[in-house]
């Protein structure tokens, strides 16, 4: 599945590279003991640190190191148990400092691997390259005022993960596979809520082209701030086309940092940031060089949960599910929560089945979550009992799931209230076969003639007749001896 | 190593410093000289001496997560030029 341009003189290939910012789940910033929460009142969640007044001094926030951690230990990655905090300076509003508390050449996480779970079932690796911890800014707005921006420090020193890939990814689908499979760790891990649409996860997206065949790196364009997996996919998509048609011109794509319009479904070229490349990196003489031990980092991986990539290898070993439909399970850890509470003590496979195929067209018609799902985990797992044992048909128990979407109500009850059980009263069933028999004398010569599809007919009138609940397999067993002898 | 007029003149751009023109072939000289003298530290063989980051022998301190201080923003922007409504406000910033 390989993603090519068209060129003039020969076809193209993308080569991406993404830069994922995590804001961490902590209480307080990275420096400061102000407070992360998001949507307080402008400027209440800030200190005299996070305001950059003279003579303040950062101090580190344990939690937001061991996050790191345990997002480097998620990705597979190097822990480096030495690392070093550098300003990377940049003139902006809403940084007070005048830079930004970063890392730069000694990152907290070294190479790792994630890997991309596509949407045929197969699975790819990509390179981690690292992950660092580093400020987020704070939030200017244009548009109150003619002349003037405001500007909140809320978000100002709210401590953030920048995790960098390796040019790897060759599609617009690989890129959004990692971005999809990079939520569902942090998520897995409780390190980054993952909500892209409120900020807490930002990607730049690096994209170059080259010939196929070719293994040069050509000079990239780097989209800054790109904010939902469609938006990255439409970015490539731009970028990829718009770069090959640089080539194809006789020209040269220039390094350079651009914006991406949501609305045009373009990216251009941001020329207010030419300098901003000239980061003047250099070690912060208000930090020591952050060190742990080898204990901190065992004691963390300790207790590390199961992972997405751990637990669809458990589903396809243990439960013989398709890597697909693993895959589906797993991505969101509220959805493989949901499924393992249906699952437990009862047939996977099936449970599996109602889930994907049942449950899951519900919630996508009705913009739900799984956690909003209106049949709880236990009660789709009562229904799956009554199918087991034979309470109901597999087809009473689609009619039983409509009910529940409805009333909320438990399936045993439904199939009392409503009487629905299955008839597996043989005396009963022979009755409404004697009879269908007796109703239909040309579709007896037919089946007597060889047509034995002629018995869909026969079970038809017996459905009929019972409402559906007539037991499929006695019905068929008894129309046969009686047709055939 | 030498620096001239024109590097002088980003560098001051990037830390935001306003330079006069007349003032600029004097510093470029000064900071020559500086950049001299960190090529006399360069002669120095410092293969496999790592950096010193401290005299003290003593790891970054951490403190806990816990919100201990902001909520108070009337201090925070008593210093700003200019504010409304909770905000700071500065001169247009035009993407």
């Amino acid at each position: 599945m390989s993603y090519l341009i068209k060129g003039e003189t020969c076809d193209w290939e993308v080569v991406i590279g993404l830069e994922v910012h995590c804001q961490v789940i902590s209480e307080s910033k990275l420096f400061s003991g102000a407070s992360t929460l998001f949507g307080g009142e402008p400027n209440t969640h800030v200190s005299v640190v996070d305001a950059a007044m003279p003579g303040m001094l950062p101090v580190i926030n344990e939690e937001c190191v061991r996050q790191a951690i345990r997002t480097g230990l998620g990705l597979k990655a190097k822990i480096n148990k030495t690392s070093v905090f550098a300003r990377k300076n940049y003139f902006y509003a809403d940084l007070p400092q005048g830079y930004q508390i970063s890392q730069a050449d000694k990152p907290i996480v070294g190479a790792g691997t994630l890997t991309l779970d596509m949407p045929d079932g197969t699975s790819r690796d990509v390179g981690i390259e690292r992950l660092h911890l580093e400020q987020d800014a704070g939030k200017s707005m244009h548009d109150q005022d003619p002349k003037r921006s405001f500007i909140d420090l809320n978000r100002c020193g709210v401590a953030l993960m920048e995790v960098v890939s390796d040019p790897d990814m060759r599609s617009p689908e690989e890129a959004g596979a990692f971005v999809r499979k990079m939520r569902s760790i942090v998520r897995y891990l409780g390190t980054c809520d993952g909500n892209m649409d409120q900020g807490s996860m930002r990607c730049d997206v690096n994209v170059s082209v080259r010939p196929v065949g070719s293994d040069e790196l050509r000079t990239r364009a780097e989209t800054k701030n790109v904010n939902s997996v469609r938006f990255i996919m439409q970015v490539i998509e731009f970028e990829a086309k718009r770069q090959v048609g640089v080539y194809d011109n006789g020209g040269q794509v220039v390094q350079e940092t651009r914006l991406f319009d949501s609305k045009k479904i373009e990216t251009r070229s941001m020329r207010s940031k030419e300098n901003a490349h000239d980061y003047r990196y250099f070690p912060d003489p208000d930090l020591l060089p952050l060190i742990f031990t080898d204990e901190l980092i065992e004691e963390l991986k300790a207790e590390l949960p199961e992972l997405p990539d751990d637990r669809k290898n458990r589903y396809v070993g243990d439960f013989g599910l398709s890597p697909y439909d693993a895959g589906v399970l797993v991505a969101e850890k509220d959805t493989a929560t949901y499924f393992e509470a249906v699952a437990e003590g009862r047939d996977q496979k099936l449970a599996a089945n109602w889930v994907i195929n049942n449950l899951f067209g519900v919630l996508s018609d009705r913009s739900l979550s799984i956690t909003e799902s209106p049949i709880t985990a236990g009660h789709l797992g009562e229904l799956l009992d009554l199918i087991s044992d034979d309470t109901i048909s597999n087809k009473i128990a689609k009619d039983v799931f409509e009910v529940m979407l409805e009333t909320g109500e438990a399936p045993a009850k439904i199939v009392e209230d409503r009487g629905l059980k299955q008839i597996t009263d043989t005396g009963a069933i022979e009755a409404a076969v004697d009879a269908a028999i007796a109703a239909g004398p040309n579709q007896v010569e037919q089946y007597k003639g060889g047509n034995e599809k002629i018995l869909g007919w026969f079970v038809g009138q017996v459905m009929k007749a019972t409402q559906g609940k007539a037991n499929p397999g006695q019905v068929n067993k008894l129309l046969k001896e009686k047709l055939d002898g | 190593m030498s620096l001239d007029q024109d590097t002088v003149k980003n560098i001051a751009y990037l830390a935001r410093i306003r330079v006069e023109e007349d003032k600029l072939e004097p510093l470029a000289g000064e900071l020559s000289a500086i950049m001299g003298w960190i090529e006399q530290l360069q002669e120095l063989d410092t293969d496999g001496v790592e950096p010193m980051a401290s005299v003290v022998n003593v790891s970054l301190p951490q403190r806990k997560d816990v919100v201990n201080d902001g909520d108070c923003r009337d201090a925070v922007l008593k210093n700003a030029p200019d504010n409304e409504d909770g905000f700071y406000t500065v001169p247009k910033v035009v993407e």
